[in-house]
């Protein structure tokens, strides 16, 4: 397909063509409970309401989104925080009835002109954490939704059969109705719904419906992520991406929701009724043109998407491989993405939301599936992203079309592709060292870069599969570790330092060990290690900007509160720096891209009409960001024990890895350390490393208090009331609460610094108990 | 559905023009009803030293690939022909054009361009601008960028 200026009904994917009774299927439909609702206008981004609905009790009902809500948690991610604080308790779990599933929009969410301007936030008590995870999405289901009429959609309860969740924003009316007869797994029930919902039998009809949906894998693990759809019209199929991070789609199969169907009557570039759309028109374009100039110089994401990053993240050492033990490998250039680039469907407009000209949802179509319930069809397989293809250096598969299977049974199936990926990582290690075997492996041989197996896997986790390993393996690496150490079959300290987990979520593909802000960047985090609050590496290890515990902490403050704001408003964070302006580097902050945070600025106020400063995009954010930390505190896990990362993230676990960086690492206890070479010759490897775990441990907690610190937490990590207050969130039950674990910290003797600080070297604050002068 | 071959673009002779944007008047006519021309017009007259550019929409097509909603779509004339009621305002094509003839009025949020209607042919009293008929593949492009150019 390289010609272009196709007519749209003549593009052909040569996918297989499903028939189904769609007759029957329907007739199979009964409605639970219903609800009519007045179709609304948006005003100004928001449509000043949220949609409530419990499955349990069948009640549906609107709540006000009121102005004091706007002002405290501007939308999206803020408002699934405050839909969830005023409905769950400290013991609410992933299974709980009282649990809720959320999907929230954000104020600048559908915008057509601004690229990345169409993600919805999803939010849910976790089953790997326990705590709140919140993940974004493209696909169309946030800007319809709100079109609709709604800011959110808060879903409590289970239903006792598989539902499918209608919100017509054409007819004004939300139906529960029972779907015994529609396929689970996502690539084919969307196919189905998105035909059976559009109000027409035309493309343009179908790309009105958008569904969230999840898959078999869903049911049988934590991985669950959920697939928002995206219609595109001239392949012909309902694309997806993915909320992957934290099992919401586990959450999801665990409602008994087959799917929610959002569908809108119209959709115009002024849908959100913005306060002064020829601003956004303007600094749209404006954006438009940069990315045409300049991406393929740049990213290159028009052409390749995040794919591109797989060649940086090798070259520079950072590309995880077999388990996080190396960062780079000779086969890699194998899934370089020029090498996905040769699979990729061109010339088709892949935003995942309209209007976004980054363009980075590449697909494969007509891709021949080689294993499983669905071999031999031809099929669209979305992505893969880099992270997709990190899961598989990291699984150690260096085969193109294997990391595409990989992929397309990982979406089909409602599994996310990070956690699953670098779950199986671990399980490969601990099949090399004999901790692990086939044995214990119910018959699957395990071993890295055994791709068979690992479709095997996820196959067997999507068919319910009872074996005891199948079973907990499914659950993710925390639950495995604690079986492998209670099986007492390998050293406990190895198997908690190689497992890559935080908080009890898997991380994603990142190499941390030789940086020490991205170590925190990845564990001094709300929801556990997802690169998406801040990605200092560069910053930190290539560039050495942030040399001083003071730079790593302001770093570690502003980046997670810039990236927290996406979220908020319903945005991509990538049009803010995977393309820069061509005079970026000469700017006052090049890492921040002032330009664009310009950009944001003026969306903001055009789309609000409210008056704003680029320090009040931060100051939203830190609203919520420490409601956030405040609400795990709540739930049990926001201390600085909740902030542990494995030593794999911070240094070489296994000999082998030190050999691998020796000379790196022989410097680094010279120059850090302070050993002379010649002392450090005569240490023997198991010395060096035994040094080497101790400093860098300790630095972990030196960065913590620093972190804690500027964040205006105590040293134990607990926002204060004093902040809160600061911050202007004065919920009288949450500041009672803050104060009252706090003083229970101080009496265990918990509000210490953790570092070990030698004479000359300089605290956070020298005072115990600062916050209390705030 | 069949193909066209070929397509009707404008030509200009700046020998000709006189100045005085009568052909932008008649554009903004066709556009938005009005007389103002200018920010209106899709075709615009720019004074190049003693002389006058024309700056239009020469249909390469470039921006039919980038329409999310296949609202750009080449008519059987062979124009390139944005259809406002499927429009989403998304502003792609706008900003990819790469010559800056896909235009945007602070009238509407979608954007104009030109349909080779000919009010502004007839609207020149001196026969500065002509239609002329072309052949579509030699002018066609599309947008793809092939991994960089590196």
């Amino acid at each position: 397909m390289g010609k272009g200026q196709i007519p749209t009904e003549e593009y052909e994917t040569r996918n297989t063509k499903h028939k189904w009774d769609y007759k029957k299927i329907k007739q199979a439909h009964r409605i639970v409970f219903k609800y009519s609702f007045k179709k609304g206008k948006v005003e100004r981004g928001y449509a000043n309401r949220t949609l409530y609905i419990n499955l349990s009790s069948k009640e549906i009902k609107e709540k006000k989104v009121t102005e004091e809500m706007k002002d405290k948690f501007t939308g999206g991610r803020g408002f699934g925080l405050k839909l969830l604080w005023d409905s769950i308790k400290p013991t609410t779990r992933w299974n709980s009835d009282e649990n809720e599933l959320i999907i929230t929009t954000g104020p600048l969410c559908g915008t057509t002109q601004y690229p990345g301007s169409g993600k919805s936030l999803c939010l849910t008590v976790s089953p790997s954490t326990d705590i709140i995870c919140d993940s974004n999405v493209g696909g169309f289901v946030g800007p319809y939704l709100k079109f609709a009429g709604f800011d959110a959609i808060e879903i409590q309860g289970k239903a006792k059969h598989d539902v499918v969740i209608l919100i017509d924003g054409e007819k004004g009316k939300v139906l529960i109705e029972t779907a015994p007869l529609e396929e689970t797994n996502t690539h084919q029930l969307n196919e189905q719904l998105t035909k059976m919902y559009a109000s027409e039998d035309t493309d343009n009809s179908r790309q009105k419906v958008s569904v969230v949906s999840s898959g078999k894998g869903a049911e049988n693990s934590y991985w669950g992520c959920l697939n928002f759809s995206f219609y595109d019209i001239r392949r012909k199929v309902p694309r997806v991406k993915q909320a992957g991070r934290g099992g919401l789609g586990t959450v999801l199969r665990d409602k008994k929701i087959k799917a929610i169907v959002v569908k809108v009557e119209k959709v115009s570039g002024i849908s959100n009724n913005p306060a002064d759309p020829e601003t956004l028109a303007k600094i749209g374009t404006k954006l438009h043109r940069e990315i045409r100039d300049l991406d393929r110089y740049q990213c290159n994401m028009r052409a390749v998407g995040t794919a591109h990053l797989v060649e940086i993240m090798d070259e520079y050492d950072l590309l995880p491989t077999e388990n996080y033990r190396f960062g780079s490998f000779p086969k890699a250039s194998k899934i370089y993405s020029p090498e996905f680039y040769k699979h990729f469907t061109k010339i088709i407009p892949d935003g995942c939301w309209h209007g976004c000209t980054m363009a980075c949802s590449k697909t494969v179509d007509g891709f021949t599936v080689m294993t499983g319930p669905y071999k031999g069809q031809k099929v669209t397989v979305d992505g893969p992203e880099y992270e997709t293809v990190g899961c598989g250096s990291n699984m150690s598969i260096w085969d193109p079309l294997w990391i595409l299977e990989f992929n397309f049974y990982c979406d089909t199936y409602g599994l996310d592709t990070i956690s699953t990926g670098t779950a199986i990582a671990f399980y490969m290690e601990m099949y090399e060292y004999g901790i692990l075997n086939k044995g214990r492996c119910d018959n699957l041989e395990l071993c890295f870069g055994n791709y068979e197996a690992v479709l095997d896997l996820l196959h067997r986790i999507a068919r319910g599969d009872n074996g005891e390993f199948i079973k907990v393996a499914s659950k993710g690496i925390r639950r495995v570790k604690d079986w492998l150490i209670k099986k007492d079959w390998g050293d406990k300290d190895l198997i908690e330092d190689c497992g890559m987990e935080s908080k009890g979520l898997e991380y994603s593909e990142y190499v941390t060990k030789e940086s020490l802000a991205m170590q925190g960047g990845y564990g001094l985090t709300l929801k556990g290690p997802q690169h998406d609050e801040a990605w200092l590496i560069f910053m930190d290890m290539v560039n050495n900007a942030i040399p001083t515990f003071k730079d790593k902490a302001e770093a570690l403050h502003y980046f997670p509160m810039w990236r927290t704001w996406f979220g908020l408003n319903g945005l991509c964070k990538l049009p803010w720096n995977d393309i820069e302006p061509a005079n970026n580097a000469e700017t006052d902050d090049p890492t921040k891209v002032p330009e664009h945070v310009q950009n944001y600025v003026d969306y903001q106020k055009a789309m609000t009409g409210k008056k704003i400063t680029k320090e009040d995009l931060i100051l939203q954010s830190e609203r919520c960001y420490n409601f956030q930390r405040a609400m795990n505190v709540w739930m049990g896990r926001g201390r600085r024990k909740d902030d542990w990362i494995p030593y794999r993230s911070m240094g070489p676990v296994t000999k082998m890895e030190y050999i691998s960086r020796k000379d790196r690492y022989d410097k680094y206890i010279t120059e850090k350390i302070g050993i002379s070479e010649k002392d450090i010759e005569k240490m023997n490897i198991n010395e060096k490393m035994k040094l080497l775990y101790d400093f860098r441990q300790d630095q972990y907690q030196k960065l913590a208090d620093a972190v804690y610190y500027r964040r205006g937490w105590t040293p134990n990590g607990v926002p204060t009331p004093q902040k809160m207050k600061q911050l202007g969130m004065n919920d009288s039950k949450m500041l009672k609460i803050l104060q009252d674990e706090i003083d229970k910290d101080e009496k265990a003797g918990l509000n210490v610094w953790g570092g070990k600080y030698k004479k000359g070297e300089e605290l956070p604050s020298i005072h115990p108990n600062y916050w209390k002068k705030w | 559905m069949v193909n066209p071959k070929t397509v009707k673009i404008l030509k200009f002779h700046p020998e000709k023009c006189d100045g005085q944007l009568g052909c932008e008047k008649a554009c903004s006519n066709v556009h938005f009803k009005s007389d103002e021309g200018g920010e209106k017009s899709a075709i615009r007259i720019i004074k190049d030293g003693n002389s006058y550019k024309m700056h239009v929409c020469d249909h390469r097509g470039l921006c039919i690939d980038m329409c999310p909603v296949g609202a750009l779509k080449r008519k059987k004339n062979g124009i390139v022909w944005l259809d406002k009621n499927t429009c989403i305002g998304c502003q792609a094509c706008v900003g990819f054009c790469p010559i800056g003839a896909m235009r945007k009025s602070d009238e509407r949020i979608e954007p104009f361009k030109c349909i080779s209607c000919g009010a502004c042919v007839r609207a020149c009293p001196n026969g500065a601008l002509e239609l002329v008929e072309i052949e579509i593949d030699k002018i066609k492009e599309i947008v793809y960028h092939n991994l960089g150019v590196k």
